[in-house]
C-alpha cells in the first residue's frame, strides 16, 4: 500500500484514471466533476498518463467520441454530471446497445430547473432504463476503488457495457477524506489490456456495427442487452473479491450495516450512507435495533441480495435522492418491487434534491414517527 | 490511365457499397460513395450519419459494406469519427494497432446530418483539427423521412414542410452556405463538388485525404424521388445544375480558392428548374419574378465566388 | 432473408460480417424493364460501372461483361450515360 493521503472525490478518482493510464479520454466541463477532468488533465500534461484528451464540444459529443474510440479498440473514459448527462443520454442508450466498454465518472448533480448545481440523485436516475451499469460510491475511497473496478467490469465479454461510477457531487467530489490508492504497477496490472470482439479498426476483419433493426430483431436485441447486464452481477461479485485481494476492503453490489438483529432497516445511495451509519450507531447505542442496507449497485440492482438481506426486518425505511414526480421514486420503487410478498412494512422518503442536506436529526426524526414523503422541506408535511 | 480505372483497381474486386440495399431506384448517393471510398487507396473506416445512406444498407442481418463501418446517431458521426480518429492515434503511439499503414477516417451524412442537426459536432471536429474527411452527400431535404426542408434547400422548393400552395412559393429561406462555413474554421482542404463530376471529385477526394487535418467535401447529388423526376435523368439533372453555376464546383486549399470547373456554356438556372416537379410552381407565369431573382442572385454569388478565386 | 434467430444467437450489438450477411435480391425491384447490352458496342469506358446505383455492373478485370440481373432495380441510368449506346432498356 501507499499509505493515506488527503483526496477529494474528484481527486482521486482523477488517480485511478491516471493509474488506468486509459487511451483516450473526451472531456467536456460541468460542475461538480470538473476536478476530475482538470486534475486527470493535468496529469497528461506532466507526462504522468499517456492518453489522448479530446476537448469535445459538448457531453454529446462526449460520449460520442468516447463510442467511436471504444469501438475503434481504444480503452476510453469520460466524465459528466446533470445537464450534461441529460444532454448525452440519448447516447448513453446507444453506448449500451452497441456494448462499448466505456467507464464514466459521474458527479451526481441535480436535473434543472431551476439549474442548481448541488447534489442529488436526479442525473443518473434519468438513464436508469439506458441499459448502462451504475455504482454508487459512499466516499472517496470508494469512488477510487470503484473506478479503478470498472474497466474490468465493463471490458468482460459476458458484460461489454458502459460502467458509470457514480459519487455525490461537491459532497464526495470536493471533500477531502483519507484515500488509500494502489501502487500504480499493481493497478495497472489489476486492470490489464484492452480488448473487445470487433475492433472497428481492425479492417482485416471488417464489421457493421449500430444496424438498423426493423420489428423482426429489435425486441431480441434489447433483450440481448438486459441478459448482459444482469450477468453484470456476477462479475462484479468476482472482481470485488479479487480486488479485495489487493485492498483489504470489501466492494459488492450492497454492504450490509448491521442489520444483524435489526427490525428497522433504512435503505440508502451514496454519502448519505456514511450519515446513516452514524446515527444508526447512536440509536444501537441507546438500544435500537436499527440498520443500513447501503446499495452500491443500483444497476443491475441486486433484488434477491436485498431480499435477502432484509429478510428478517419488520420495517424498511427507503431513502431517495430522486423524485419521480406523480410516481413512486426510482430507490423506493426497487425496493418494493423486491420486498414485495415479503410482509414487511415499506416506507420512503424523498430528501436532498438540489444538494439539501441531510441532518442526522432528520434521519431520527425518520425513524420516530409517520414518516414524510419529502423529509426536510419546508412547509405543510406530505404523507403517504 | 484512366482515372475510372484506378477506381476499378482499387476495388481490388470487393466493392465497398454492394448492391443488396434498399437505396432507391436511381438513387445518387452510392455514385458519391463509391468514387470517394475507390480513390482512396488505403484502408478506412466509414462512420455513417443516421439517414437514407445508412438506413437503407444496414437492415440487420443483411448488409451492404465491405468496409468497416459505424453508426450511432443523427446529429454525431464527425463526434464518433473524432473518437476513431483519436484512437488510432492512440494505439498507434502505443505501438498497439494490428497494421502499420493508417486507415483513412470517412464520414458520410446527407445534409440533415451536416448543415443542420450535425452542424455542432462536425464544427468542434473542424476546430480540433482531427485528420479526417467528412463527406455530406447533399441531396438539399431530408429525404429519408420523406422529402422534408432542411437547412440546405434550396430558395422556392416544395418539400413535404414547405409545401408549394395558394399562399406559399414552398421554401421562404436561403440555404445555407455550408461550404463556407466549413471554410471560416481554417481547415486545410475544403471543396464544393457534384456527384456525376466523378473525376473532379476523386481529385478532390485525393487531395482531401492528403490534407495534414480535417477535409470537408460538399457534394450535391440527386434523389429522384424528393426532386421530382424520372431515375434515369440522374446525369442530365445534376449536369444542369452544375452548368446554370447554382452549384459552382471549387476547392479552398489552406484558404486560397480555387474554381475546379468553369461551363462552357452557362444555362439559365430556369433551365435546371424545369428538371425537377419540386420547383413546378415556380415556372408559372406569375412566378417570373422569383425566377428571375434566383437568376441574379446564382449570377452574383458566382461572380463573388470567381472574384475570391482570384482568377477570370 | 432466412431463419429469425433467438436472442441468444445474436451478435453482441448487432455486429454483422459482410461475409456472413445474407443479400436481398433487388432485382425484383423492377417493373418491366431491364438493362440489354451488346457487347460489341461497347468500349469499356466503364462510366456505367461508376454510375450503377447498385453496383450491378459486372466486368471481368477492367472489362465490362454485363449486368447483374440479382440486383438490378432497372433504374435506366447505365443506359442513358452510356456514350456509345451499348445499353438498352427493354421490356422484361
Amino acid at each position: 500500500m501507499t499509505g493515506l493521503q488527503l483526496l477529494t472525490g474528484g481527486e482521486a478518482v482523477a488517480h485511478a484514471m491516471r493509474q488506468i493510464d486509459p487511451d483516450v479520454v473526451p472531456v467536456y466541463p460541468i460542475t461538480p466533476q470538473t476536478p476530475i477532468i482538470q486534475g486527470f488533465a493535468k496529469f497528461v500534461a506532466d507526462g504522468r498518463a499517456g492518453t489522448e484528451i479530446v476537448n469535445v464540444e459538448s457531453e454529446h459529443s462526449a460520449m460520442s467520441a468516447a463510442i467511436g474510440a471504444a469501438l475503434a479498440g481504444a480503452r476510453t473514459m469520460t466524465a459528466t454530471s446533470s445537464q450534461g448527462l441529460a444532454l448525452m443520454a440519448e447516447v448513453v442508450y446507444i453506448a449500451a446497445s452497441m456494448r462499448a466498454p466505456i467507464v464514466m465518472a459521474v458527479g451526481n448533480r441535480a436535473l434543472s430547473g431551476p439549474i442548481n448545481i448541488h447534489c442529488d440523485h436526479s442525473d443518473s436516475m434519468l438513464v436508469r432504463d439506458s441499459g448502462v451499469v451504475q455504482l454508487f460510491a459512499e466516499n472517496a475511497q470508494e469512488a477510487y476503488d470503484l473506478t479503478l473496478l470498472a474497466p474490468r467490469l465493463a471490458e468482460h465479454p459476458d458484460v461489454l457495457l458502459p460502467v458509470l461510477v457514480c459519487q455525490d457531487g461537491f459532497t464526495i467530489t470536493h471533500s477531502a477524506e483519507p484515500v488509500e490508492l494502489l501502487p500504480d504497477d499493481v493497478a495497472r496490472r489489476f486492470v490489464g489490456e484492452y480488448r473487445i470482439p470487433h475492433a472497428a479498426l481492425d479492417v482485416a476483419r471488417p464489421t457493421t456495427q449500430g444496424p438498423f433493426a426493423m420489428p423482426d430483431y429489435y425486441y431480441e436485441f434489447r433483450r440481448q442487452q438486459g441478459a448482459a447486464i444482469e450477468g453484470a452481477a456476477a462479475v462484479l461479485a468476482d472482481l470485488a473479491e479479487e480486488l479485495e485481494a489487493l485492498t483489504g476492503r470489501r466492494l459488492g453490489a450492497l454492504e450490509d450495516y448491521r442489520l444483524d438483529g435489526a427490525e428497522t432497516a433504512l435503505v440508502a445511495l451514496g454519502s448519505t450512507a456514511g450519515t446513516v451509519k452514524d446515527v444508526v450507531d447512536e440509536l444501537r447505542a441507546e438500544g435500537d435495533e436499527v440498520g443500513l442496507l447501503k446499495l452500491i449497485s443500483f444497476r443491475p440492482f441486486p433484488a434477491a441480495a436485498v431480499a435477502a438481506a432484509l429478510e428478517d426486518v419488520e420495517s424498511v425505511v427507503v431513502l431517495d435522492r430522486a423524485d419521480s414526480p406523480g410516481g413512486a421514486p426510482p430507490l423506493r420503487a426497487e425496493v418494493a418491487a423486491a420486498l414485495y410478498g415479503s410482509g414487511c412494512r415499506l416506507d420512503g422518503s424523498v430528501y436532498g434534491l438540489g444538494g439539501r442536506d441531510l441532518h442526522p436529526a432528520d434521519v431520527r426524526a425518520l425513524l420516530a414517527g409517520t414518516v414524510p414523503t419529502h423529509v426536510g422541506l419546508r412547509g405543510p408535511a406530505c404523507h403517504a | 490511365m484512366s482515372r475510372l480505372k484506378t477506381l476499378v483497381r482499387n476495388e481490388r474486386g470487393v466493392p465497398p457499397l454492394r448492391g443488396g440495399h434498399s437505396l432507391c431506384q436511381g438513387c445518387g448517393v452510392p455514385l458519391v460513395v463509391r468514387t470517394v471510398l475507390d480513390t482512396i487507396a488505403s484502408p478506412v473506416v466509414v462512420v455513417n450519419a443516421t439517414g437514407c445512406l445508412e438506413v437503407a444498407t444496414t437492415r440487420y442481418p443483411t448488409t451492404a459494406w465491405n468496409v468497416p463501418w459505424l453508426h450511432v446517431a443523427f446529429e454525431n458521426a464527425a463526434a464518433v469519427a473524432s473518437g476513431v480518429e483519436t484512437a488510432q492515434r492512440a494505439l498507434r503511439r502505443r505501438h498497439a494497432l494490428p497494421a502499420d499503414e493508417d486507415v483513412a477516417v470517412v464520414v458520410f451524412a446527407g445534409d440533415g446530418g451536416t448543415y443542420d442537426i450535425g452542424l455542432q459536432a462536425l464544427s468542434g471536429a473542424l476546430e480540433r483539427g482531427h485528420r479526417f474527411l467528412f463527406v455530406c452527400y447533399d441531396n438539399e431535404a431530408y429525404m429519408n423521412t420523406g422529402v422534408q426542408r432542411s437547412g440546405a434547400t434550396p430558395f422556392g422548393a416544395s418539400t413535404t414542410t414547405s409545401p408549394a400552395g395558394s399562399e406559399s412559393w414552398g421554401k421562404a429561406q436561403q440555404r445555407k452556405d455550408m461550404t463556407a462555413i466549413a471554410v471560416a474554421h481554417h481547415v486545410p482542404y475544403v471543396a464544393q463538388a457534384a456527384a456525376t463530376h466523378w473525376h473532379d471529385l476523386s481529385v478532390k477526394v485525393e487531395r482531401a485525404v492528403a490534407a495534414d487535418g480535417p477535409a470537408f467535401l460538399n457534394v450535391l447529388t440527386d434523389c429522384p424521388v424528393g426532386w421530382g423526376h424520372e431515375p434515369r435523368l440522374f446525369k442530365q439533372v445534376l449536369d444542369t445544375a452544375v452548368d446554370c453555376r447554382y452549384w459552382p464546383l471549387y476547392e479552398v486549399v489552406d484558404g486560397d480558392y480555387r474554381l475546379t470547373y468553369t461551363p462552357a456554356q452557362p444555362v439559365p438556372v430556369a433551365d435546371w428548374l424545369a428538371l425537377q416537379s419540386r420547383f413546378a410552381h415556380l415556372l408559372r407565369p406569375e412566378n417570373a419574378a422569383v425566377v428571375a431573382d434566383i437568376q441574379a442572385q446564382v449570377e452574383r454569388e458566382w461572380d463573388e465566388l470567381v472574384g475570391r478565386c482570384g482568377e477570370v | 432473408m432466412g431463419e429469425l434467430t433467438s436472442w441468444t444467437d445474436l451478435p453482441a450489438g448487432g455486429a454483422v460480417s459482410p461475409a456472413g450477411a445474407p443479400r436481398t435480391a433487388t432485382g425484383g425491384w423492377r417493373t418491366g424493364e431491364r438493362p440489354e447490352t451488346d457487347l460489341s458496342r461497347c468500349v469499356n469506358c466503364l462510366l456505367c460501372w461508376i454510375y450503377c446505383p447498385d453496383s450491378a455492373i459486372t466486368l471481368d478485370g477492367e472489362t465490362f461483361t454485363g449486368v447483374d440481373l440479382e440486383y438490378c432495380k432497372g433504374c435506366g441510368i447505365c443506359a442513358e450515360v452510356c456514350p456509345e449506346d451499348a445499353i438498352a432498356m427493354v421490356a422484361e
